[in-house]
């Protein structure tokens, strides 16, 4: 699902390739690439499962608007995967029900 | 407390434009962008731009975004990223959150170009992973270098769907159909010819009806919009998908104008809830400026040039320049703009159906409603001549502010005139070299070569090409017409790729003589 070479944008300038833990397991992505793109790249579209009907959400509008992306990332719910940057050994599960307030509030 | 003479909010075209004309002034100018990168949506444009010379036009968006980076920085502008204004105050005051702190800053100007922000429609399942933004899957191809999905629905004909439709196709993906509620398509046609001749179907007057799927999207169904915008029922088609993709429009993003208690007016031909300008982009509050998309939705080449006016006012405003010379500097702006502002596709024209050209040819019922014009059409335009040997064949059939074929043409070939939005014309006795320049020039990729005298029965036509792999010499594949329906099977005789073309490959191909006419695309394969 990467694009090896774009005919106007030439190979991708990418960090260099570092391992994450997504859901427990290794994975590989680029550092410094938004850890959505990894995500995607590795096939991985569901990001969080709503907190009242257990729906499944992914990214959305990919610049930090929507909050649709949101994982848990090192241990912290509610952050904006499409424009957190990747970094070597980062944590990032999927987040199941817990909403934007940490979970007070139905979502 | 920090003082500016200037504080421009957003880092986009409009902003940074702003911010280098009065950095330029020597105003001292501080830019804040929510963004990691500054550009706002430029370093995701990678086609090229329409308009003339003044306008940038066809230059790739994202060169443009690296020219005004470059300026900026000449221009001795404070670029401060991660950066969200969250208060606009009456005092020309700002808050600003910057990792997880608020600051507090003060100018005697402010300049507002927060852009636009992508509308959204819902409809059964439009919550599953694999429904996107358009805006979305630029981001991802085109900054990320990652594919939003492998075959992909569009929502949504105006300019944002049918780029980003071509887009896809250039990063790999597979585009199942393009479909617009409205009856016509709704952007430039040049840019639905583009996606239609690589066999992109269109469906207008549809809608989604569901996306489906349980977990992610596995396809899409798709139903006739009827007169009372409801469904007709037998009309569902189904597509299988892995994304759904919605380009449903772009609104104003003007809460800080609002919120500056500046007076705001919703008006449809700028999209939405803007604030209230005057010629130089000065809202109702004295000294507080809106430029961009935030204060009607335009191409980014209109907000350029608002941010240069703007920016120029804030100069005057604090003494910087004088009244003579702001109306110095912006006279060229202003006509410069203005002439973005004509065709059919101005402001005033939102929603207004055209039926001729200018020139007083009919408009293309077919590129309306399937996004490519019928070979019995296509004869109608002033470019489009039946010349004997190499010579430009201009499929350009609406009235649209663009001229860079006439600029780049030096036998002067191709002649648009001093209206930028004339349909170009081809000189019946002025000979053509074959140089390509025109075709790899023209942003909508509407010109190609034909050349049917030399080879007795055969006729070679140069086409714009921008995918991988690069055809070759020899290469074996097919011509297809202006529909994507494969016409012949046919051989690359040349293709040339010089830097002048920036990217856009000249593939020459050979057809019989008597497709001529209607090859317009090479394919290296096609589906039976």
């Amino acid at each position: 699902m990467r694009i090896e070479e774009h005919p106007i944008l030439g190979k991708p300038v990418k960090g260099r390739r570092i391992t994450f833990i997504y859901d427990g397991k290794p994975m590989e992505g680029f550092e410094g690439e938004p850890i959505a793109a990894a995500l995607r790249a590795a096939g991985v579209v569901t990001h969080r499962y709503t907190r009242k009907q257990h729906k499944p959400r992914g990214i959305f509008c990919a610049i930090g608007r929507c909050t649709d992306c949101v994982m848990i990332v090192n241990g912290v719910p509610n952050v904006r995967t499409c424009i957190t940057p990747l970094s070597e050994g980062m944590t990032v599960e999927t987040q199941n029900t817990v909403a934007a307030d940490d979970g007070r509030a139905d979502a | 407390m920090k003082r500016y003479d200037l504080i421009v909010i957003g880092a986009g075209p409009a902003g940074l434009s702003a911010a280098i004309e009065a950095g330029q002034q020597g105003l001292k100018v501080i830019v804040f962008d929510e963004n990691a990168k500054p550009g706002g949506q430029l370093f995701k444009q990678i086609h090229k731009f329409f308009g003339s010379k003044e306008h940038k036009a066809k230059i790739r968006g994202f060169r443009i975004g690296e020219e005004l980076l470059k300026a900026a920085a000449e221009a001795g502008v404070e670029v401060v990223l991660n950066a969200v204004v969250i208060g606009l105050y009456l005092e020309k005051e700002i808050t600003v959150r910057m990792d997880e702190k608020v600051y507090h800053y003060k100018a005697d100007t402010i300049i507002i170009a927060t852009g636009a922000t992508e509308n959204m429609i819902a409809f059964e399942g439009w919550t599953l992973p694999g429904v996107i933004g358009a805006g979305a899957a630029q981001t991802m191809m085109n900054l990320h270098g990652v594919m939003p999905g492998q075959r992909i629905f569009m929502l949504g004909s105006g300019n944002v769907g049918l780029v980003v439709s071509y887009q896809l196709l250039q990063a790999g993906c597979e585009v199942a159909a393009i479909c617009d509620a409205a009856p016509r398509i709704g952007g430039y046609g040049v840019h639905a010819a583009k996606v239609a001749r690589y066999g992109v179907p269109f469906y207008t007057r549809h809608s989604i009806i569901k996306a489906e799927g349980t977990d992610r999207v596995t396809g899409v169904t798709i139903g006739e919009v009827g007169p009372n915008w409801k469904f007709v029922p037998g009309t569902e088609k189904h597509f299988d998908v892995d994304t759904i993709c919605l380009a449903v429009g772009l609104s104003p993003m003007s809460q800080l104008a609002q919120m500056a208690g500046c007076a705001m007016e919703d008006n449809p031909k700028k999209a939405g809830l803007v604030p209230t300008i005057d010629e130089y982009g000065e809202t109702s509050v004295p000294g507080i400026f809106a430029a961009g998309d935030v204060s009607g939705i335009e191409e980014a080449s209109a907000a350029m040039i608002e941010g240069r006016i703007a920016g120029a006012a804030a100069a005057y405003r604090l003494g910087y320049i004088t009244l003579e010379s702001l109306e110095e500097k912006t006279a060229a702006m202003k006509k410069a703009l203005s002439s973005l502002r004509r065709g059919m596709f101005a402001p005033e024209n939102r929603g207004k159906r055209i039926e001729k050209t200018e020139e007083g040819c009919d408009i293309s019922i077919n590129l309306l409603e399937k996004g490519y014009v019928a070979a019995d059409e296509i004869t109608r335009y002033p470019g489009v001549t039946a010349k004997k040997g190499i010579h430009p064949v201009v499929e350009c059939t609406q009235n649209i502010p663009c001229n860079p074929c006439q600029d780049v043409c030096p036998k002067q070939c191709i002649k648009i005139g001093e209206d930028i939005t004339a349909l170009p014309r081809v000189e019946e006795f002025v000979e053509c070299t074959g140089c390509g320049l025109c075709v790899a020039a023209c942003p909508g990729q509407a010109i190609f070569l034909v050349n049917s005298g030399e080879t007795p029965g055969s006729a070679y036509v140069t086409l714009p090409y921008e995918f991988l792999p690069i055809p070759k010499a020899g290469d074996k594949g097919y011509a297809c017409d202006r529909s994507g329906h494969a016409v012949c099977e046919t051989e690359v005789v040349t293709v040339k790729s010089i830097s002048a073309y920036d990217k856009t490959n000249l593939v020459t191909i050979k057809v019989p003589v008597e497709l001529a006419d209607a090859a317009r695309a090479y394919r290296r394969e096609v589906k039976a």
